[in-house]
């Protein structure tokens, strides 16, 4: 009876007929000779009954002296089944006797004569994971840090040169594309910032209001809150934001720009890039950073006064004058002069990214992502070598 | 139109299709036989283009119906639509490679989707459709941006062949190839259309292409088709945006 065994797979096409085009490949014996007699449709559809009837037919090698495989009640055929049919003719290609396709209809030779110069299985490279390849790689992430702050350094000579450059011969700057940044990075942020820093100054207040009424200190919140917002929350908190906004948008412009080579055009047109797009960028957060800190300040001495008024019973009159006397103009200065260094910060880290874009949308996520990672880090950074500074000298 | 066509893969009746107040398609009807190479042209910013979004599913339009496979697609289920998706191909005019995957992926991307079957047939049926385009299983490991724009091309194609479609949309395939690099393209098409029963809708600006490798030509004019036959017919066309793009300078080029 193994003559008439089936394959898995072709019961079903047997019972309701090769009509319905579900493939077989059944085994028959013809006197010394083996024929695998496939049928049906072989084609993509039913790659993954067809790659599992092959798998087992081809146990079959070497079982007899002259196995072919006969293709003529072959209904439809297309690379999926073709291939599958070529495979299975290497493997039953045993002791140099080559196995046979018979059967086969010329509306498909050409593309069985396609399959047949197809190259067996492709060399696939995987990488092993050893020790000494994890110790490469952390040897690579520590240069890497290197590497991080030597671009970041050589930036900022580049955008220095190009400022230069821009004062020796004005005609150069870009006041157009400046103030359409400025648009962006600092009009269109103020609603949120102002939103978010008046609801940390509530919250400061309320905070502040809750605990040093214990100590019956309630008044001392106004100092709290002043000189926290002025010199530290204020700017930071700004600075963060804007390192999340402006900063991720600077670096998936110019990335995209990578990636479409219109920086590449820019400069064979004799343009700097660092000149045009990039100056103008970092103008427009230098001059927007301390405009949008003062605002945001503000906006949350005005919350927390409101909180302090509502909730903690100051009235507003008391508060200015309290607020009068526990700060003086050197926190505020302080405040501000973090601001255009930490723009500075941003706006390099952001366009150090955006050029080391490669030509992938993977790529250009990542540098978008360590572009805000990065950029919150160096002004957190920034903000602790301020605070050592100013301690230093007194303010 | 010459003759309602009833072996029609494709069948397109009366679409409008209007951006704004701009009516870029305006009622057009079109059929694509069973296993023929067609040629789409017109001017640039004809719509030629938007057709073929159109038809494939990426524009709306505001009239008319579309059949793909013998399926009107607006009254398709969502099972009956993916049905049609997995029978057809298309070529973005770009490659629309996803560049984050090397060409290996890009190429079984579909085939991992759609079917069950092991990593080996899937890197066999990569290098197979890989050979099909003409190019060396050495690229497989390669991402997009390592490749020379033919090449995206054609992996663009093998991409687009993976799952051997009944029907391939190829936008401009030849734009931006060097004559010979998109002779060979043409050529491959043929080859292909040949060998795997595939019916061919085909934009094209290139005149060459036209002559060699389409079976029939369809003209794109004020938002309908305007003409539709074989290069003969074109040439015969008294219409004069026919007239000037067959019988310009370029046309008695490729003529000669």
């Amino acid at each position: 009876m193994r003559n008439l065994t089936f394959f898995r797979g072709a019961y079903r096409g047997r019972r309701v007929g090769i009509v319905n085009g579900d493939p077989t490949l059944e085994r028959i014996a013809r006197g010394n000779a083996l024929a695998l007699c496939a049928a049906g449709s072989w084609t993509a559809r039913f790659a993954p009954m067809l790659e599992r009837m092959v798998a087992d037919a081809e146990k079959l090698s070497g079982t007899r002296p002259n196995i072919f495989i006969d293709v003529s009640q072959v209904s439809k055929l297309d690379t999926f089944g073709a291939w599958l049919i070529e495979r299975l003719r290497r493997s039953l290609t045993h002791g140099g006797v080559e196995a046979q396709i018979a059967g086969l209809s010329d509306n498909y030779s050409s593309l069985v004569d396609e399959v047949r110069r197809v190259k067996a299985e492709p060399v696939v490279e995987t990488e092993r994971v050893t020790i000494t390849g994890m110790l490469e790689q952390i040897g690579r992430a520590v240069a890497g840090i290197g590497g991080t702050l030597i671009g970041l350094i050589d930036m900022l000579g580049a955008v220095l040169s190009a400022t230069a450059h821009v004062i020796i011969r004005p005609r150069g700057f870009r006041l157009t594309s400046t103030i359409h940044h400025l648009e962006q990075v600092c009009w269109r942020a103020v609603p949120i910032v102002v939103l978010i820093t008046f609801l940390i100054g509530c919250i400061i207040s309320q905070q502040g209001i809750f605990h040093f009424r214990k100590f019956g200190a309630d008044i001392f919140v106004v100092d709290m809150l002043g000189v926290l917002v002025l010199r530290e929350i204020g700017v930071l908190l700004v600075a963060i934001m804007v390192a999340g906004r402006s900063g991720s948008a600077y670096t998936a412009e110019l990335g995209s720009m990578k990636m479409r080579e219109e920086i590449d055009a820019l400069r064979t047109m004799g343009f700097d890039p660092i000149e045009v797009l990039i100056l103008p960028r970092m103008l427009a957060l230098v001059l927007a950073l301390p405009i949008l800190a003062f605002l945001g300040a503000m906006a949350a001495l005005y919350g927390g006064g409101l909180v302090a008024w509502l909730y903690g019973g100051v009235e507003p009159e008391a508060f200015l004058l309290r607020l009068r006397d526990a700060i003086s103009i050197d926190h505020f200065v302080v405040g501000l002069i973090k601001a255009p260094v930490m723009a500075a910060v941003i706006g390099i880290v952001a366009c150090v990214e955006g050029l080391a874009v490669q030509g992938s949308a993977e790529s250009l996520g990542q540098h978008t992502t360590s572009s805000v990672v990065k950029g919150i880090f160096f002004v957190i950074v920034m903000d602790g070598v301020f605070a050592i500074f100013f301690a230093s000298i007194g303010m | 139109m010459a003759g309602e066509i009833t072996d029609a893969i494709i069948r397109v009746r009366d679409i409008t299709v209007q951006f704004g107040k701009t009516r870029v398609l305006d009622g057009l009807n079109l059929d694509v036989k069973r296993g023929e190479i067609l040629g789409f042209v017109g001017p640039s910013g004809a719509g030629k283009s938007v057709l073929t979004r159109t038809i494939i599913g990426l524009v709306p339009k505001i009239a008319g119906s579309i059949e793909v496979f013998g399926v009107d697609l607006d009254a398709a289920s969502a099972a009956e639509r993916r049905g049609v998706e997995r029978r057809w191909g298309i070529l973005f005019q770009q490659g629309a490679l996803f560049s984050s995957l090397t060409v290996r992926q890009n190429i079984q991307f579909p085939v991992r989707e759609y079917l069950k079957v092991s990593q080996r047939l899937l890197d066999e049926i990569m290098v197979a459709k890989l050979g099909m385009v003409g190019l060396r299983p050495e690229v497989a490991d390669r991402y997009p941006s390592e490749l020379s724009g033919g090449m995206i091309k054609r992996v663009a194609l093998a991409r687009a062949l993976a799952l051997d479609p009944e029907l391939v949309f190829l936008d401009e395939p030849t734009s931006g190839l060097d004559p010979i690099g998109a002779g060979d393209f043409d050529e491959l098409v043929r080859t292909l259309q040949r060998t795997l029963g595939l019916t061919v809708f085909m934009v094209t600006h290139d005149l060459d292409s036209l002559y060699t490798a389409c079976d029939r030509i369809a003209v794109l004019g004020n938002g309908k088709i305007i003409a539709a036959g074989s290069i003969a017919d074109m040439q015969a066309s008294q219409h004069p945006w026919l007239r000037q793009y067959f019988h310009g300078k370029r046309a008695r080029a490729v003529m000669g």
